[in-house]
């Protein structure tokens, strides 16, 4: 095995050039894999992040809200969803693998901005929220990927008026004056009203009614929206919403419809003088490998408890993460197809010259003894030394040029994003991408001089001897 | 260390018998649909410790003779038998690993394996018959100071010269103690002092060796060192005699 080991080394040395360029092939594929593969997986960590600081890992819903309820929030309301909470906080399983637990109504509805000499008012998606425990949720980062949001003074859990909503409402209901909103544009005046003065005026009278002491509203000078929704029993119902800033949401869709509210307000709206009840419990684990025994360990408290509750991950509630995570997974199976093509038949090549060359030398170790699977070894073993340099300077050069761009700095808007994001290439990070790639390059190289050394065994010791 | 004062190759045991024995072995080409015949129904007895040679013309067959000796071809009609074994009897392992075992080869173009020192050249058979390192170090060390090369030992082929070329061939070839080494015209690429020079060396050590030489050649100089004279014409043998041994 010395011998053969030896042997191959030199061989690979004898034909430096021709190596060297074969080598640096494979090297090419190793560094492109490695880079593409280290950039796609701070894509997942800076996706994953983001909806785990969104919606958490794990959302609690009444049976059938995840499928159905979206058309009607309110009737899926979870009661006494402060028992459950209670019921999973302190569960001694779940509780050391928990970073917030939180309760959450979503809602829809109708934001109109009467105020300054506006008329707009524009459909809106709603959240309610505890503004605390989204702060905590905001600080989520297993990943390090850096996208940490500092707690946002805003919004105050004693603070029941104030809220958050998209740029693009903002902008829909003239909003980008009053919250100062860079690159918004006003709309264009209108020349004619098309609101009914007197119902304009009886959805703020309505909204007055059911607001915060007016002490409280004189001295927040945010900006106000009157929001309308129907209540569980299909009753209008309107609150004044105070607007403490703008965010903008990444998607277009959802920046045009979001608003962020007290969790407070959003059952005031939605359940009015009722029950107030939320469609959700998120839970934020501190990591995310912890998801399927927490799923597990929930689904066993709802069923003891009987609860007619389910439970979805953040992989079911954000299609869009999967749909990004399979659509750059599909990429880099893609490049790793093309760049193995490319060692395949850089390697096919040398490998093959090698064999013509070293015809007479074949003959010659055949005639001394060499069996046809040790002419086979000698080849194959002399592929996979090139696959194994080339793929080792690939990783040595992927390392570097990673670290390079990590340090310099660099920004970009990944998809869904609201906010520019550290431009990185996790090489280091990841072990596994290293060696995989490493081990499937020195395997195709390997493979590919399979062929030249299946040749080299059936060659006729005679004819390799007269070969000149 | 001079060739002359080197420490002798071990000596084989008497053997009784041929070394080789072939019965009308035949070989044949195929090119397409045309035959050509090389060898035409051979039979000779090469006996064990001898310095035989095989001699004829360019293309009369004696290559060919060589290479069913050696069972690297395997003849189209008749049978070959090399220290009494059938090699017909053998699978293609078989035969490589009886040729690792038995024969050593000595070739017109020294066929070194460029990338190994001379010392691993010496030593490459005894890895494919799996001697001990010891024992390899030492067998290698005492033929590579038997034909004058100890000093020149990690040198590589291409660092030598022709005729140092062929004495690293020779000590390959002897360095497993094989029964038969056979030479297809080991001085025809050396000038004639070069020749000379290791036509003796064969001659010494396969004395001291007792091993069984056979070469095929048209050197005069070689020839004239026979013990046994096979003379090949157009694929048969027309003649046998005996040379300088007088036996």
């Amino acid at each position: 095995m010395n011998l053969l080991f030896k042997t191959a080394a030199r061989n690979i040395l004898r034909n430096a050039r021709r190596s060297l360029m074969t080598g640096s092939a494979v090297a090419a594929g190793a560094l492109a894999m490695m880079l593409f593969g280290g950039f796609v997986s701070y894509i997942f960590a800076g996706l994953e992040t983001i909806n785990v600081q969104r919606v958490g890992h794990v959302s609690v819903f009444r049976t059938g809200y995840f499928l159905f309820g979206s058309g009607n929030p309110a009737a899926y309301g979870i009661g006494d969803y402060k028992r459950v909470m209670d019921l999973i906080a302190q569960d001694p399983k779940l509780k050391p693998l928990i970073n917030v637990v939180t309760p959450t109504q979503s809602l829809v509805g109708i934001a109109g901005n009467f105020s300054g000499g506006n008329e707009a008012s524009k459909t809106f998606l709603g959240v309610g929220i505890i503004p605390s425990a989204r702060d905590r949720m905001r600080m989520w980062d297993e990943r390090a990927t850096g996208q940490t949001h500092p707690a946002d003074g805003r919004l105050a859990d004693g603070d029941e008026q104030r809220g958050l909503v998209g740029t693009g409402l903002a902008r829909i209901l003239g909003l980008c004056g009053p919250l100062h909103i860079a690159q918004c544009p006003t709309p264009p005046a209108q020349a004619d009203n098309a609101t009914p003065a007197a119902r304009r005026d009886d959805v703020v009278s309505l909204a007055q009614l059911d607001a915060a002491p007016a002490t409280a509203q004189k001295k927040d000078a945010a900006p106000r929206l009157e929001l309308l929704a129907a209540t569980v029993g299909g009753a209008p119902n309107v609150v004044s919403f105070a607007v403490a800033g703008a965010e903008p949401q990444g998607v277009r869709e959802l920046d045009d419809n979001y608003i962020a509210m007290h969790l407070g307000l959003a059952q005031q709206l939605v359940y009015g003088r009722g029950e107030h009840k939320v469609t959700g419990i998120v839970l934020q684990l501190h990591r995310s490998e912890d998801v399927p025994l927490v799923r597990a360990r929930l689904g066993e408290i709802i069923a003891a408890n009987h609860l007619d509750l389910e439970v979805r991950d953040f992989r079911e509630l954000s299609p869009f993460y999967v749909q990004v995570v399979a659509m750059f997974g599909s990429i880099f199976v893609f490049i790793s197809l093309v760049m193995g093509v490319i060692v395949l038949f850089a390697v096919v090549n040398t490998m093959t010259m090698n064999v013509m060359e070293r015809t007479n030398e074949i003959g010659t170790i055949r005639a001394m003894g060499v069996r046809r699977r040790g002419v086979r070894m000698q080849f194959i073993l002399e592929g996979a030394l090139i696959g194994a340099i080339g793929a080792t300077l690939g990783a040595i050069l992927a390392l570097a040029i990673g670290a390079a761009v990590n340090h310099a700095g660099l920004t970009w808007m990944p998809p869904g994003n609201s906010s520019p994001a550290p431009f990185r290439v996790d090489v280091w990070g990841h072990p596994l991408l290293i060696g995989g790639t490493w081990v499937v390059l020195t395997l195709v190289a390997m493979s590919a001089a399979l062929i030249p050394a299946n040749r080299a065994a059936r060659l006729s010791v005679v004819d390799a001897l007269r070969h000149v | 260390m001079s060739p002359a004062a080197a420490p002798r190759p071990a000596p084989q045991p008497v053997h009784e018998g041929a070394a080789v024995r072939l019965r009308d072995a035949a070989k044949t080409y195929r090119n397409g649909a045309v035959e050509v015949p090389a060898l035409r129904g051979i039979s000779l007895d090469i006996p064990y410790h001898r310095f035989s040679m095989v001699i004829g013309a360019s293309g009369s067959g004696k290559s060919t003779l060589l290479n069913l000796i050696g069972c690297i071809d395997a003849p189209t009609g008749g049978s070959v038998e090399v220290c009494g074994e059938k090699v017909a009897r053998l699978d293609d392992d078989g035969l490589a690993d009886f040729r690792a075992k038995n024969i050593g080869f000595i070739f017109q173009t020294f066929s070194l394996i460029p990338v190994l020192s001379a010392y691993e050249n010496v030593e490459y058979p005894l890895v494919l018959v799996g001697t001990p390192e010891a024992e390899r170090r030492r067998r290698t060390t005492q033929l590579l100071e038997a034909v004058g090369l100890a000093e020149h030992a990690q040198r590589r082929p291409n660092e030598l010269s022709g005729g140092q070329r062929q004495r690293v061939a020779i000590a390959r070839a002897l360095v497993k103690a094989p029964q038969v080494v056979l030479a297809d015209e080991p001085t025809a690429n050396l000038d004639s002092a070069t020749g000379q020079s290791i036509i003796e060396l064969m001659r010494r050590v396969q004395a001291e060796s007792r091993t069984t030489f056979v070469f095929a050649t048209h050197d005069p100089q070689l020839m004239s060192q026979a013990d046994e004279i096979f003379v090949i014409r157009d694929g048969t043998l027309v003649e046998q005699r005996h040379g300088r041994s007088g036996a």
